[in-house]
């Protein structure tokens, strides 16, 4: 059975479509990205979803249940984590879980076993007694996550999860989605963040002015922008325009300036290798010093910018 | 901002303890819509423990709307402050109390723009459980108020006829009226854009409802027009069968219209409530 299944899916803002005709079909057990920019319709999809928003056309099912016709059996199953932490700022860590467990219908005593076995393992004991408004981003996240599975979900939302977290904590936050999905949650994860798609979701919608653009494994949408890109950087920016012309005549192949104002970066088509050797070598003949090359598959960074065709963007 | 040091002992959950978290997913029966709206009086009353200085407005308020009333017209009034004392505490009660029910409305809309309010209306409970909550909560306050403006009348000579069961009942029927009024402000808090406005409207309806009754003078030397009002405001109404309890007698009239008021503020407010909280 399908976790997540939409048919075109619309929800209207005044004159702005925020979604626009969504269908995802998101197995059970997986982690599913929704990538895109900001304001590309990601959380309204995942509120809709969430029962929070009524969409305004098209069909939502969750595990087979109507979002519309039956919210109250989708709430059982589903938990969120929003895009601002889900957790009450004036109560502490542990008050937070207590009440969140006694509304699940838990008793006192379980709840309150419940609530220091879950702040232990997500290593919040030190900070269970301390106001939520006082913890660091990393500790409100992992709080967020930690009540979101007082009832193991069998689907739980993570809207941008890691948005303003430093690398540690964000390392932290993937290892516990990670541990869920282990467990058998299914994750529906936006992100705009190419590399928090890539390392935790198996399949991956891009989503972009509320429609999805692109759809598929991160393989598969890897291989729809060719099949490895060479990235270089100069020593001299001066050089760049003229490593560029060469570039495409020897590659035949598209050559982007990035906004590193000695950086460049080709797509392959062919034989990846040996087009990549050849060019390095008539860049040499020519006296272009090349400082640094990497010839690799198309990150998801390459993969979204040409979807979304905001080149301009590229950093 | 910066973010405050994180102390290594907080290090990432290991696997092998979120494995065995995850393991226990027994899920209890969904709790009776009274336990859940039990549950977020609860955690009305954890904010109050917290932020205690938020009493303020429900202590001092009261205290300084009987010293000013009290002293300003009393003389004037009724002969001496004393005197005055007998008719004003019942109604300047029903009047700081009332005033005091506009900060559920406040609550409300602080809360509902922050990302818990998503949780909770995601959670498979009974739907007004949150808002039932608030006003559980704000009950607290009505009772501290009621006490507060109490214990400084009977240092000030409020001899009330009741008794302490007589003055109890008033009280009594004072919370359970305002319980049935703060529907308007759930309605307020998620209708309105902002905290502020919020506070402007209360402002607009509770002066001319708590000033236009028989709180502070007898209605008959009103022109005739403002007694009409005057007569059917519930305030008036609420003053009337609380200042009868308290002097230990029984307004059969007043009590069923401030029942039938009550009543009315219930279901109306509260499913209006209940549709914009839906909608939110």
């Amino acid at each position: 059975m399908n976790a997540i299944e939409t048919a075109g899916l619309v929800k209207v803002f005044g004159d702005t479509r925020a979604v626009d005709g969504v269908d995802l079909t998101v197995p059970a057990g997986t982690v599913y990205g929704l990538l895109g920019p900001n304001g590309a319709g990601k959380t309204t999809t995942v509120r809709m979803l969430a029962t929070l928003l009524r969409p305004d056309d098209g069909q939502a099912r969750i595990f087979g249940h109507d979002v519309r016709a039956d919210p109250d059996k989708v709430r059982s199953l589903v938990s969120l984590t929003g895009q601002y932490a889900s957790v009450d700022e004036d109560l502490t860590g542990t008050e937070n879980l207590l009440l969140l467990s006694r509304l699940l219908g838990h008793s006192r005593r379980h709840a309150k076993d419940r609530a220091a076995q879950l702040l232990a393992a997500f290593g919040l004991t030190e900070a269970a007694g301390k106001q939520v408004k006082h913890y660091s981003g990393g500790m409100r996240r992992r709080l967020d996550i930690a009540a979101s599975i007082l009832n193991t979900p069998k689907l739980l939302f993570l809207d941008e999860p890691t948005t303003g977290l430093d690398p540690r904590s964000r390392n932290q936050v993937w290892d516990i989605v990670r541990a869920v999905v282990q467990h058998g949650t299914t994750v529906l994860l936006t992100t705009q963040y190419l590399d928090e798609a890539d390392q935790l979701a198996s399949r991956i919608a891009v989503i972009d002015h509320g429609k999805v653009i692109a759809e598929g494994t991160k393989g598969e949408l890897k291989a729809s922008v060719g099949v490895g890109a060479v990235h270089l950087r100069l020593r001299d920016a001066d050089q760049r325009t003229t490593a560029q012309a060469l570039l495409s005549r020897v590659l035949d192949a598209d050559v982007l300036l990035d906004a590193d104002p000695v950086a460049l970066t080709a797509r392959l088509s062919g034989r990846a290798t040996e087009q990549a050797a050849e060019a390095l070598a008539q860049l040499a003949r020519e006296g272009i010093t090349v400082d640094d090359f990497s010839l690799g598959q198309p990150s998801l960074d390459e993969v979204f910018l040409a979807l979304t065709d905001r080149k301009e963007a590229a950093a | 901002m910066t973010v405050t040091k994180e102390p290594d002992a907080l290090t990432a959950p290991r696997p092998e303890d979120l494995a065995e978290l995850l393991l226990e997913s027994s899920t209890p029966r969904r709790p009776s819509a009274l336990s859940a709206s039990l549950t977020f009086g609860w955690r009305a009353v954890l904010k109050i423990k917290h932020v205690p200085e938020q009493l303020f407005d429900v202590t001092a308020f009261p205290v300084m709307m009987i010293l000013m009333f009290t002293y300003l017209f009393g003389g004037a009034l009724a002969g001496s402050p004393g005197e005055y004392l007998q008719y004003l505490l019942p109604g300047i009660t029903v009047t700081s109390v009332v005033m005091i029910t506009m900060y559920t409305g406040v609550a409300v809309n602080t809360d509902i723009g922050k990302g818990v309010f998503d949780r909770f209306r995601t959670l498979p409970i009974w739907r007004p459980a949150p808002m039932v909550g608030y006003i559980l909560g704000d009950l607290l306050r009505y009772a501290l108020a009621s006490a507060v403006i109490l214990v400084v009348g009977l240092v000030l000579g409020f001899r009330p006829g009741g008794g302490f069961v007589g003055v109890l009942l008033g009280i009594a029927v004072l919370i359970g009226f305002s319980f049935a009024f703060s529907w308007v402000w759930t309605m307020f808090g998620l209708m309105m854009r902002s905290e502020k406005s919020v506070m402007g409207v209360s402002m607009l309806f509770l002066f001319p409802l708590t000033f236009l009754s028989n709180v502070y003078v007898s209605p008959t030397t009103m022109p005739g027009w403002l007694q009409a009002f005057v007569n059917v405001n519930p305030i008036t109404k609420l003053v009337e069968a609380v200042r009868a309890l308290m002097a230990g007698q029984f307004d059969g009239d007043a009590m069923m219209w401030t029942a039938g008021y009550a009543t009315v503020f219930t279901i109306v407010f509260g499913a209006w409530t209940m549709r914009l909280y839906n909608r939110k």
